[in-house]
Parts: C-alpha cells; sequence; structure tokens
C-alpha cells in the first residue's frame, strides 16, 4: 500500500477540489466516486440564521483516525488512489469542509469505498463543529445534545 | 507521575484551557485523572457526562492505567465534516 497514494490532510485553507479529483487520478482507476461534505443554510427556533461553522480538530488524532479509515478502506476495496481532506477553522455556508475523493478500477467499489470512508469519519474522528449564528451566539455541535458555547 | 491533559470543543469552553497537567499516583486510571479534572474544572461535570477518553491518540476506556508523559485527551461527542447530524441528534436547548 504506498502511502503516497493517500493524500490525508487536515487544513485550515480552504479545501481545493480540483487538486483532491488531480491527485485521485490514474490511469488504471476506472472511477473515481468524490463526495463534499458542505456548510448548510440552517434556521433555528426563533429565525436566527447560521452565518458559518467553525471546525475544531484535535489535529495529531484526527490525523492517525484518517490514516486507519483509509487503510481500513484498502482493505475492503481496490482502491489506486484516495483523498481525504478535512478543513478547520471558520468555513463560510456552502463551501466544503470535508472532501473525499476515491479512485478504483471500477466504479462499484469507487462508491462503497467512499461511503464507507465518510460514515466512519463522522463517526469518531476528533473533529467538532461550532454553529455561527447571526445574533452572535454559538453552539457547539456535539451529536446527542447541542451545548451554547460560553465564549469564543 | 505527571500526565498533561487536552480539552477540546464544549469541554475547553468551559474549562477556559485548552490543557493542562495533572499529577496523580503511579498506577492511577483514566476515571482517576478524569475525577481529578472535574475537581479542578467543576464546570466540566455535565458535559463530561457524555465524553470519550484518548491517550496518546486513542481512545481507552476509564480503566486504563496511566504512565508517567501520557497524553490524555477528554473528547466530547464529534460531528466532522457536514451537517449529517442534523436536528434530529440534538437535544433542544
Amino acid at each position: 500500500m504506498p502511502a503516497e497514494r493517500d493524500w490525508i490532510a487536515v487544513s485550515s485553507q480552504p479545501l481545493d477540489v480540483a487538486a483532491a479529483v488531480a491527485h485521485v487520478t490514474d490511469a488504471l482507476a476506472g472511477g473515481i466516486d468524490l463526495f463534499l461534505g458542505t456548510t448548510r443554510q440552517e434556521q433555528a427556533e426563533g429565525g436566527r440564521q447560521l452565518l458559518a461553522l467553525d471546525y475544531e480538530a484535535y489535529q495529531e488524532m484526527a490525523l492517525k483516525q484518517m490514516q486507519d479509515l483509509a487503510r481500513r478502506a484498502r482493505a475492503r476495496w481496490p482502491i489506486v488512489r484516495l483523498a481525504l481532506l478535512h478543513r478547520v477553522g471558520r468555513v463560510a455556508l456552502g463551501e466544503p469542509s470535508v472532501i473525499i475523493a476515491v479512485a478504483t478500477p471500477h466504479r462499484a467499489d469507487a462508491f462503497e469505498a467512499c461511503r464507507f470512508l465518510i460514515d466512519e469519519l463522522k463517526k469518531d474522528v476528533a473533529i467538532w463543529k461550532k454553529e455561527i449564528w447571526a445574533d452572535g451566539s454559538m453552539t457547539w455541535v456535539h451529536p446527542g445534545g447541542a451545548q451554547t458555547a460560553d465564549r469564543g | 507521575m505527571h500526565v498533561n491533559v487536552k480539552f477540546f470543543a464544549i469541554l475547553r469552553d468551559r474549562a477556559g484551557v485548552g490543557q493542562t497537567s495533572l499529577e496523580l499516583p503511579a498506577q492511577a486510571t483514566v476515571s482517576a485523572a478524569v475525577e481529578a479534572l472535574a475537581g479542578q474544572f467543576p464546570h466540566i461535570r455535565q458535559p463530561l457526562q457524555r465524553a470519550a477518553f484518548a491517550v496518546n491518540h486513542s481512545y481507552v476506556h476509564g480503566d486504563r492505567i496511566l504512565n508517567d508523559g501520557d497524553e490524555l485527551a477528554l473528547i466530547p461527542p464529534v460531528s466532522g465534516g457536514s451537517g449529517r447530524f442534523g436536528r434530529s441528534n440534538r437535544c433542544a436547548q
């Protein structure tokens, strides 16, 4: 499993979709599956509007977990190349916060591996998000219960 | 024994710091460390109830015995990526 075929990163810079696709483009692949997770407009009770999301990562652990996910995916599907990129910091609505790109010889494997990677990434990779609302309030999103941020 | 502690997300906000260090007796468990932290930072008690723990970047259970120099992280429920964990998973505030 050549590591240079996996591009895994947590970055405070805007994610570059074209660069992710370029990374996984390979003559041995017959299909590339690309997933973008983008920040979504939300309206809370009382009509307050979401402005942006702030992502925070436990960088060393998140990278280790993403590398482990790539290994697990490679053990299950014949992946030629993959990219697993996550943004941290403030992300405006509509912008990607996560990119998964998977290239395999045949398309069915690319779809399955991509789905696996995004589902697993969301399960336990050490990355959190905080909702930034137009009224100045902030809410940490911790599945199982949102919690109002005290400061920041 | 000296353990480095990292707080994230709601726990960092509640603790008021991103990291701290703890002096613990030899053979102390993660649970013992967490109890000591809750004593030191009372505002983390409530979100701590749903937190997971990691030692040296891997998830562990509370009965894990700590070693000198370990990095202990308190991990609130994660929400990486975009809004898959939507409203339906949240409690009313």
